[in-house]
């Protein structure tokens, strides 16, 4: 239990820990990117053959939400007994709560593209792959890229669980500073993780702006 | 294949359900700080959402505050919860209902913001006083939405409060986190399938209760430019 007057953050503590704090932060930005890209890499295939085939959606949407209602300690758990306390295992369950954000998101950007930007793109000979990687794809990047932005801060938090299985991260010294009841470790790890979040989404969301500068309002 | 009739096995033993760590017992305490941390979080929540959606004001922080709850992850807000009083249900309870209250902020704010200006004028131009105006017209229309944001806090909250263990309630987590310290991997996969199938139920029953209050076919899945509709941290 926590004894008395302990300070919030011990800064000796800190400076003396920094190697360990910055190999936890490298961890953590190191699994929040696989598990996107992987969820990225899931998703959209998975929308576009959603799309081809609407009767797809509905059953791709409930097995993803099914996943995502799962709490992330229950899913870790669940894959125990086949990829044991791995970092698969992190990964696998990380990448399985992107899917339900990305695909919906890839799916609403795709069918917001106005029909007759479609019908002019085949009307100038653009077949139906290049049609999606040079038209739709483009202009549907800003919904895409909010479902990343959400993807990424959802998972950066999620991340901090998988510490029960030996793989979380900045979650790691969470855990340390709730089992020798010390706050420097516990609170330092949330704040950055936090700041991760809100920097990641910053900066996603600078880059959209980039990619679609037609979006920028003024 | 053995190990799932080890689970089995698991589940057909008597003794893992009676006693106070049964499983009986710690899903009656999973469910119950549920239920109290959404009725406090509701009470607290909802009225905020919905008044300041109908007053048009407070928009940036109600939509930005579930942004910010998404960020912050649960597993810390329940560890600082247990910073500020001692172990057990107090820390548990606070985690839940700081983790609940966005979501239903957000969607109460949003609901009635989204209401059709053409309905609120026509309301205003049948004679409606302010108060007619939210209870009869804004609050009927908004509540699909607003049921979206109690299921998304119900599911987010059923899948916290399996971390509840860690800091000294019980709770099916309980079952996860006492397999995983004694490396008994079934009780482990016992504890975590109780959990899905309580979360699964949450969401699925109160996704009912959503198309329930729904006029007509649901709206179709829109980008969420404004991210209001899903949260999930457990």
């Amino acid at each position: 239990m926590v004894t008395g007057r302990q300070a919030w953050v011990d800064w000796e503590w800190v400076a003396g820990h920094r190697p360990l704090i910055l190999d936890l932060l490298r961890e953590h930005v190191e699994l929040t990117t696989l598990a996107v890209a992987i969820g990225i890499a899931v998703s959209l295939p998975l929308a576009l053959a959603a799309r081809r085939w609407p009767r797809l959606y509905p059953p791709v949407l409930t097995a993803a939400g099914v996943v995502y209602a799962i709490p992330s300690l229950a899913l870790f758990a669940l894959l125990l007994p086949w990829t044991g306390l791995s970092r698969t295992t992190a990964l696998i369950g990380l990448v399985g709560y992107t899917l339900l954000i990305l695909v919906r998101n890839i799916v609403a950007g795709l069918d917001g593209v106005p029909a007759e930007v479609r019908e002019a793109a085949q009307g100038l000979g653009y077949r139906r792959a290049r049609r999606l990687a040079r038209i739709e794809l483009p202009l549907a990047l800003p919904a895409i890229v909010a479902g990343v932005r959400i993807a990424t801060v959802t998972t950066i938090g999620l991340v901090t669980v998988a510490a029960l299985i030996g793989h979380g991260g900045l979650g790691q010294l969470i855990l340390d500073g709730l089992n020798r009841d010390f706050r420097t470790p516990l609170v330092v790890g949330s704040a950055l993780s936090v700041a991760m979040a809100a920097v990641a989404d910053i900066a996603l969301l600078v880059v959209q702006r980039r990619l679609t500068p037609w979006t920028a309002r003024g | 294949m053995d190990f799932l009739v080890e689970v089995a096995a698991w589940f057909n033993d008597r003794a893992n359900w009676r006693g106070e760590t049964g499983v009986a017992n710690l899903a009656v305490e999973h469910l119950w700080i549920c239920v109290v941390a959404m009725a406090l979080a509701a009470t607290l929540a909802l009225p905020l959402g919905l008044v300041l959606g109908h007053l048009g004001r407070g928009g940036v922080v109600a939509v930005n505050v579930s942004n910010a709850g998404r960020a912050l992850p649960s597993f810390a807000v329940l560890v600082l919860a247990l910073q500020l009083s001692s172990i057990g249900t107090t820390p548990a309870l606070v985690a839940l209902v700081a983790l609940a209250v966005p979501p239903m902020v957000t969607n109460g704010y949003v609901g009635i913001r989204e209401v059709d200006a053409e309905l609120k004028e026509a309301a205003l131009g049948m004679g409606m006083t302010g108060r007619q105006l939210f209870l009869a017209v804004e609050l009927p229309v908004a509540l699909p939405l607003v049921m979206a944001g109690v299921r998304t806090a119900a599911v987010q909250v059923v899948g916290t409060a399996t971390l509840a263990a860690l800091v000294g309630y019980g709770g099916l987590g309980a079952l996860v986190l006492l397999g995983l310290r004694t490396g008994d991997t079934v009780e482990v996969f016992a504890g975590a399938l109780a959990v899905a199938f309580l979360a699964l139920v949450t969401e699925l029953g109160l996704g009912r209760v959503q198309r329930a209050l729904a006029p007509g076919p649901g709206p179709r899945p829109r980008p969420q430019r404004v991210r209001f509709v899903d949260d999930r941290g457990g």
